[in-house]
């Protein structure tokens, strides 16, 4: 199973706590484990990527094993880790704003 | 028993203020969603435990929120797991919370409009400023966005769709965007002509409908605005807000960037009703609930300096329709004021006497329950109000 790790917000919207576990067919990727996470819980459609373009919000950071892997290509496979379970997936919210 | 139960759209959250027909003793139940900007709430005349809420944040973008039980418990209107499960694709199909522009509507490309330095600037989704319930079904609002159109759901806020005919109008890549962004942020419905609906931009204009939103035109004669290069053009008016008292559908006020202004003819024409305002700049404009030529707005000092003139928290009542105003200000504080009142924060009750309410950046939200004679504080320490809406239950 895939660890996903929300922001506090979208855990909230998405009423759940600590850790998301997601199963994922085929290769481990950034669009993958969103699409994961978009049809378990589908109020988080559009709060990631955009809803028009699909591509990553401006604010929003993706993190795997201590990597920014943001502007990696979202078909790109993840880090082994990532894909057992070892560790998260992280979805970061950008320190910005007030 | 009547209950009042108002509802308030923050920076960081939204607010839920209750209270008795006597509206003394009030109880204030949040912040729900905590932390995002809720831009707006607003429940449904046709069912009132139904209220629809713009929940966005500049991270995570926009969420439509509903609830069916006045605002005790919410959800995102969107469908269950099971049902976004395309079949053909594995791929989610949920529209929940989806605002992508039209374009087949108007039949051709709608692809940019006016950005501040005059450039065209391509059209991009931004957050819902005003949710319209139905005065008649439920499942049926409008959601004006920004950058500037008009959506519908049919469907309780599940899915949304561009009304295209009004970004598809031909002056629709001359519209710019005020400060505060290209919003639509006014939805006037007309409860005697389901096809008749207005709407205001800033800063293109006011705009009607009379096929129930898919054709428009802009209604802007008798503005004048010095800030564009011809001061009486068709479009480019910075509209702040419109309001309209449902038995007089054809008359309607307007709070412009400068200038309080009024039409007898649907929009027809404009003319200025300002007259012993200290200023008539400002932001919200609304209508005593049984006196349709009761109007009240809150001066602003100018345009570059959004607060009370003289540090004096001031709302100005007409009760002749425009020109003859009379300072309210019992209640509200006279000295070393400087909050702004913004184009959604203000509301009228339906009950006798009429109540009126209105919140500020400052984060007070205040009640008059004598149509305005006197007011109170209701709560003191929001966050920065965005919007007050009312809700009077029998």
């Amino acid at each position: 199973m895939i660890r996903v790790v929300l922001p506090q917000h979208l855990k909230t919207l998405a009423r759940v706590d600590g850790e998301v576990t997601l199963a994922v067919d085929g290769p481990v990727t950034q669009r993958s484990i969103l699409d994961a996470l978009e049809t378990r819980y589908p109020m988080l459609r559009g709060t990631v990527r955009d809803h028009a373009t699909q591509r990553r919000r401006p604010l929003v950071r993706f993190f795997a094993c201590e990597e920014d892997v943001t502007h990696d290509s979202p078909d790109e496979p993840l880090p082994p880790a990532i894909a057992t379970g070892a560790e998260p997936f992280l979805i970061i919210g950008a320190i910005a704003g007030g | 028993m009547t209950k009042v139960r108002v509802l308030v759209g923050t920076k960081k959250g939204a607010f839920i203020l209750t209270a008795d027909g006597q509206r003394k003793s009030w109880a204030v139940s949040g912040p729900h969603f905590a932390g995002w900007e809720i831009y707006h709430l607003k429940g449904s005349a046709a069912d009132p435990n139904r209220i629809y809420a713009s929940q966005t944040s500049g991270w995570f973008g926009q969420i439509i929120q509903r609830s069916s039980d006045g605002g005790k418990t919410w959800e995102p209107p969107g469908s269950s797991p099971a049902e976004l499960k395309d079949e053909a694709t594995g791929m989610p199909k949920g529209e929940s919370n989806k605002f992508v522009y039209d374009t087949s509507a108007s039949g051709r490309p709608l692809t940019t409009h006016q950005w501040y330095d005059g450039t065209q600037h391509p059209w991009e989704f931004k957050r819902v400023w005003h949710l319209e319930p139905s005065p008649t079904d439920p499942d049926v609002a409008y959601a004006g966005v920004e950058d500037a159109a008009l959506f519908r759901t049919g469907d309780g806020g599940k899915s949304w769709h561009e009304l295209a005919g009004l970004r598809g109008h031909e002056s629709g890549p001359r519209w710019q965007p005020g400060a505060g962004g290209m919003c639509l942020h006014t939805v006037v419905l007309d409860r005697t002509n389901p096809q008749r609906i207005f709407v205001a931009i800033s800063a293109a204009g006011a705009f009607r409908s009379d096929d129930a939103g898919k054709t428009w035109r802009p209604i802007n004669r008798g503005l004048k605005s010095q800030f564009i290069p011809d001061q009486t053009a068709e479009v480019g008016h910075c509209v702040h807000r419109i309001a309209m008292h449902p038995s007089r559908p054809n008359v309607l006020f307007m709070q412009k960037h400068w200038d309080v202004m009024r039409s007898d003819d649907a929009g027809e024409n404009w003319y200025e009703i300002s007259d012993n305002l200290p200023t008539d700049f400002g932001f919200p404009i609304d209508v005593h609930a049984h006196e349709p030529d009761t109007i009240y707005v809150v001066p602003i000092k100018s345009d570059s300096e959004h607060y009370p003139p003289e540090g004096k928290l001031r709302v100005y009542r007409s009760r002749t329709g425009g020109n003859d105003w009379e300072p309210l200000t019992k209640g509200l504080p006279q000295r070393d004021c400087y909050v702004n009142v913004l184009r959604d924060a203000m509301c009228v009750d339906s009950l006798d006497p009429c109540g009126v309410y209105f919140g500020t950046t400052g984060g007070q939200v205040y009640g008059s329950a004598d149509g305005g004679d006197s007011w109170a504080p209701i709560v003191r320490d929001l966050p920065s109000v965005l919007s007050v809406e009312v809700q009077a239950l029998r």
